[in-house]
């Protein structure tokens, strides 16, 4: 995992690395335990290999501006909307000190970042979910950052590339977290009316009320290999069908067969796939 | 009441179900079946009828059921995609027709069995909210019960929403949240009460734009004030331009979020 990752560099370099350059930078002598095949991973090799296990292709997990930083265009990348934080507004138990923890292991404010960058030169908004922080679970800020995103790229006709990772609701804001999923796809509804094009992409893990609204309002929607996407969870699934379910069940293989994802695109061709798709998108219509 | 009373007054088997709602509220009314792609859901009761006067509108509630085979064939009120979906075609029915969408939910959440995933419970959810946000006629939603989170909103994504005085709203079961958080099912008076899910609540939330006084008693009376209720608001809504009624709609969900900035950046925009 990306969080343990920066946690062992932290450790031994005292500094928390953002970003693929410097943590290649400064994990030279460390190895890594994969979680597919337990076995040994040279840390520059996995980040060379797009963070996955050239073993056994296991797929780490990705921070939000690491994510960013290591599919757009070089120096393209401008974060935004960068300095909302969370508010315990219902003392809930332990909210507060959760928070801190999160902020403390990630080193960041929440669990999204969004901005603007490029792939090949094309221009786009967009939002990545990190599920370090709290499980990507959706609170107000998180709500907020992908609503002022959206407002912003309908303002200035630009395509929306979305990672959505996440656990769901974020309990600790009781019903003002519900509330966020219709706020984005208020904003997702006007940028989509306006003709702009909508990707996202379903990273492991989406699940919950991030499936129930935004991850799945996508004019396309990719996913990664394997990852888990559903709504409700595989355990409460479990419980009330009564019966053990496939392995492969809530994975992007088993939504593809059942018709809700376009396509399921590996890391190594995503940067690829997104350029052509954002190529297609800008040229305009022959029928037009 | 606690919180907790309240959740369980709720989820009574004794409170009148979504149908009794649309039997008193509406006549001459005509149920439409089927999502016209898998099959038709019996948790959700949808049709067309009049509000009196006159006033033709599209109802759409999700009913419990009164006895166990009836709650059985309705699946306890929890409903799977097909219904999600059968309730979208009748709101897009009713704005091709130009007629009011009147909501009732009463649901634990939506169905969480291996055929719902199968069939994308989530997808069929994400749409709901989605295409309501565009919606070009009146949506009201009362929540007579349970508004148990995504499989509420999914009905619940309005112009106006009301709930009963006894009524709860809630992103997650307390269950859910006592197990999740406590690991302790047997704390869901706690969570209940953490979780702010009451009318009164969500009045202060402003989730809700005002509370109904139960009056089972008195069914029929209660259930005259709110056609009066819904009158008032469709003629308010509908005096409204399809750009006026979807920014107000907008800027209702707009505005729900507590956070702290440290820097103004408004000239990002």
């Amino acid at each position: 995992m990306a969080n343990v990752f920066t946690n062992i560099i932290k450790n031994l370099t005292g500094q928390q690395p953002t970003d693929i350059e410097s943590l290649i930078k400064h994990t030279e002598n460390v190895n890594l335990v994969c979680k597919g095949c337990h076995g040994e991973i040279q840390k520059h090799t996995l980040l060379k290999n797009n963070m996955i296990c050239p073993k056994c292709g296991k797929y780490f997990r990705m921070g939000g501006k690491e994510r960013i930083k290591w599919l757009a265009d070089k120096k393209s990348v401008e974060f935004m909307f960068d300095d909302y934080e969370s508010r315990d507004f219902l003392e809930f138990p332990g909210y507060s000190e959760k928070l801190e923890k999160s902020r403390k292991q990630t080193n960041e404010k929440d669990a999204v970042v969004v901005g603007t960058a490029k792939i090949g030169g094309k221009p786009f908004a967009f939002f990545v979910m990190d599920s370090r922080f709290m499980m990507a679970s959706m609170g107000s800020v998180l709500g907020e950052k992908i609503t002022s995103i959206f407002e912003y790229a309908k303002k200035y006709s630009l395509p929306v590339i979305g990672f959505t990772a996440s656990g769901g609701a974020r309990m600790q804001e009781g019903i003002i977290s519900l509330m966020q999923m219709a706020k984005v796809s208020g904003a997702v509804k006007r940028h989509s009316t306006a003709g702009n094009l909508y990707i996202t992409v379903l990273t492991d893990p989406t699940t919950g009320g991030c499936t129930a609204s935004f991850a799945m309002q996508g004019d396309i929607i990719l996913a990664e290999p394997k990852a888990l996407v559903g709504f409700a969870g595989r355990r409460v699934v479990e419980q009330t069908t009564k019966s053990k379910l496939p392995d492969n069940f809530q994975s992007a293989e088993f939504l593809l067969e059942h018709g809700f994802v376009d396509s399921i695109v590996p890391r190594e061709k995503l940067r690829d796939t997104l350029g052509t798709l954002l190529e297609i998108h800008s040229a305009g219509g022959a029928a037009v | 009441m606690t919180p907790y009373e309240k959740l369980k007054t709720a989820r009574a088997s004794t409170r009148p179900t979504g149908s009794a709602y649309i039997d008193q509220i509406f006549k001459n009314k005509i149920e439409l079946h089927g999502d016209r792609r898998f099959g038709d859901d019996a948790a959700i009761v949808s049709g067309v009828g009049f509000l009196d006067d006159g006033i033709p509108a599209t109802f759409i509630a999700i009913d419990k059921g009164t006895d166990l085979q009836s709650r059985l064939a309705k699946n306890f009120g929890c409903p799977k995609p097909e219904g999600y979906r059968k309730a979208l075609r009748l709101m897009k029915q009713a704005e091709k027709f130009r007629r009011p969408v009147v909501c009732f939910v009463d649901t634990l959440g939506a169905f969480c069995g291996a055929e719902a995933e199968e069939r994308g419970q989530g997808q069929a959810i994400a749409e709901n909210i989605l295409e309501m946000m565009g919606l070009k006629t009146p949506v009201i939603t009362f929540v007579i019960g349970e508004g148990g989170s995504g499989g509420a909103l999914g009905l619940a994504t309005a112009d106006r929403v009301y709930m009963l005085e006894n009524a709860v709203y809630s992103v997650i079961s307390p269950e859910g949240c006592a197990s999740i958080l406590w690991k302790d099912s047997n704390k869901v008076a706690d969570a209940a009460a953490c979780l702010h899910i009451t009318a009164q609540d969500m009045r202060e939330f402003k989730v809700v734009e005002g509370i109904i006084t139960e009056d089972f008693d008195h069914f029929d009376k209660m259930c005259n004030s709110i056609r009066h209720q819904i009158k008032k608001d469709i003629k308010t809504l509908s005096a409204m331009s399809d750009e006026e009624l979807l920014e107000n709609r907008y800027n209702r969900f707009r505005q729900f979020g507590y956070f702290t900035r440290t820097v103004d950046d408004e000239d990002e925009m």
